[in-house]
């Protein structure tokens, strides 16, 4: 009996934070989502997401979003992979880790530097041979930065699932014969699918509802849902049709966690 | 296995080099009197000393930690009574169910958790500022140290507390006796962990911080937004070396508990 009461008092302050933090925000949001931008009731909002500027932002977020997640996988697997390899992989991979630490704006607010007219990017190009171009506000430079933050969160799971592998499933797949390469795509592959997935995701869904990068790096247009919804929320001030972007997007987003989500484990993030 | 191809560790280098371009761009022009982050023309420290004399970006860095530190600490003492609930909720179901609920807030991108807070703010009539910004830190960061304290509390042996009751332990006793620090490597990281994301938040921070009250991420993505300043550049070294000692202490910290955990989230 004793025992009962002591569990329900942990779960007061936390049951208090589900509900004013997690559950009363999506409620909100919800009910925000239905109201015009005099406070009544009304369905424009809803009717005003499947209008074809909206429907583009969406296919463009999700294209963007796309991009990100396959650059991040196809540069971030083949890292991890030979980071299991290194002498002092936990010295590499903490290597790795740091500039997560450092504060995103300024990660961010290098690449305005960097890629600047007169920046190290241009200037690289120029000893090249290929000419300085525009760098900043274009549609490469969001896509590079955006991948720069997110790989280090492709790279983890995808880290861990190879650490995972037991060694000997690749000897005996290499004395049955098997090349290098069929080996790494009939067994390393597959069988570290979960860390892809886990990667894939953790790159996919915050890559959707991107503003700061967007606005800093992409110039100052409103392209993805990201900044669509800090732009009704902030300068337009028009909450219902920002809740109901909102609103989409994380119905967009259950169904991406619930079709990829189902085998993840705890530890690979 | 052994070896590493040669064009492996190419890569690997050409891939540690450019996660390392910017950072290290953005500290040495900090050096550079020019005033851009270009032709780099002598060595000054001029824009050091404009950060450390502007009195408002002081107060925001003040400002920044303080919010940091209270909701680290605060989040902490909530996310190890809600690792606590869920580790003593028997039912599978319900352990399901509260735990998909932990991670909303983990999952949710930054842009939909500073919109709704912001709606809650208003709707509750919390007026913008410290407040509000205090509230979203500390409401985001529970679910963090839940997660990093949970595993090690279903590490713990049940045994464990079954022989400090036996020899007689009440249940506040068993609690600091031998439940929590048990724990206290992971509650420890899961502080470290609250304390940086706290730092590192600006999309929450900019939809709920209002007019008067401003953190660092948000001062800096203002003063990007109308271009480049080198005291941003000096500010960021700073920033760097901070956060370079905070990461010190974490890794020291996580190694004792055995493995990171819970790396990753924010974005």
């Amino acid at each position: 009996m004793m025992e009962r009461t002591w569990r329900n008092w942990y779960l007061v302050p936390y049951g208090i934070w589900l509900v004013l933090f997690v559950i009363a925000p999506i409620v909100f949001l919800l009910y925000e989502s239905f109201l015009d931008m005099d406070g009544h009731w009304t369905l424009a909002n809803y009717e005003k997401v499947l209008t074809p500027i909206y429907l583009k932002m969406m296919a463009y977020s999700f294209w963007y979003a796309f991009l990100i997640t396959l650059v991040s996988l196809l540069i971030g697997y083949p890292t991890a992979y030979w980071l299991t390899k290194t002498k002092h992989k936990q010295l590499w991979l903490l290597l790795l880790i740091l500039p997560m630490w450092v504060n995103l704006l300024l990660k961010v607010y290098a690449f305005l530097g960097l890629f600047g007219t007169y920046g190290l990017a241009n200037a690289l190009l120029q000893t090249l041979g290929i000419g300085a171009r525009q760098l900043l506000f274009t549609d490469f430079s969001f896509v590079f930065v955006s991948v720069y933050i997110f790989i280090p969160f492709m790279v983890l799971p995808i880290f861990n699932a190879l650490e995972e592998l037991p060694p000997s499933l690749i000897d005996a797949a290499r004395d049955l014969g098997a090349s290098a390469w069929t080996t790494f795509r009939r067994v390393v592959f597959p069988l570290t699918l979960s860390g892809v997935k886990a990667g894939c995701q953790a790159v996919f869904i915050p890559a959707l509802s991107l503003f700061m990068i967007t606005r800093l790096v992409a110039g100052n247009r409103v392209i993805t849902l990201g900044t669509a919804i800090e732009q009704h929320f902030l300068v337009t001030q028009d909450w219902g049709m920002g809740a109901t972007i909102a609103v989409v997007l994380m119905a967009a987003m259950a169904v991406i966690v619930v079709l990829t989500g189902t085998g993840r484990k705890e530890g690979s993030r | 296995m052994k070896r590493t191809h040669w064009w492996g560790r190419v890569y690997l280098l050409v891939v540690f080099a450019v996660m390392y371009t910017p950072i290290v761009y953005l500290m040495y022009y900090s050096f550079n009197s020019g005033g851009a982050m270009h032709d780099f023309q002598s060595f000054t420290l001029k824009w050091y000393r404009d950060v450390l004399s502007d009195d408002r970006l002081l107060m925001i860095v003040l400002n920044t930690i303080v919010i940091a530190l209270l909701s680290a600490a605060i989040a902490t003492i909530l996310g190890v009574m809600g690792a606590l609930a869920i580790y003593y909720v028997k039912q599978q179901r319900a352990k399901h169910v509260l735990l998909a609920l932990n991670n909303v807030l983990i999952v949710s991108p930054d842009v939909i958790i500073g919109a709704s807070f912001l709606l809650l703010f208003t709707i509750a009539g919390i007026q913008l500022g410290f407040k509000s910004v205090l509230l979203s830190h500390i409401a985001f960061s529970v679910p963090i140290v839940v997660l990093m304290v949970l595993p090690k509390l279903e590490e713990m042996s049940p045994t464990l507390i079954d022989a400090a009751r036996d020899l007689g332990a009440g249940h506040w006793q068993v609690l600091s006796g031998v439940v929590l620090p048990f724990l206290a490597p992971s509650i420890w990281a899961g502080f470290f962990m609250a304390l940086t994301y706290s730092l590192d938040d600006f999309a929450v921070t900019f939809f709920v911080t209002g007019n008067g009250f401003s953190t660092l991420s948000v001062e800096i993505y203002s003063r990007a937004r109308q271009g480049i300043s080198l005291s941003i550049n000096a500010l960021s070294t700073l920033l760097f070396l901070f956060t370079m000692l905070l990461v010190v202490g974490y890794y020291v910290l996580s190694q004792k508990g055995g493995r990171v955990y819970g790396i990753g989230g924010r974005k």
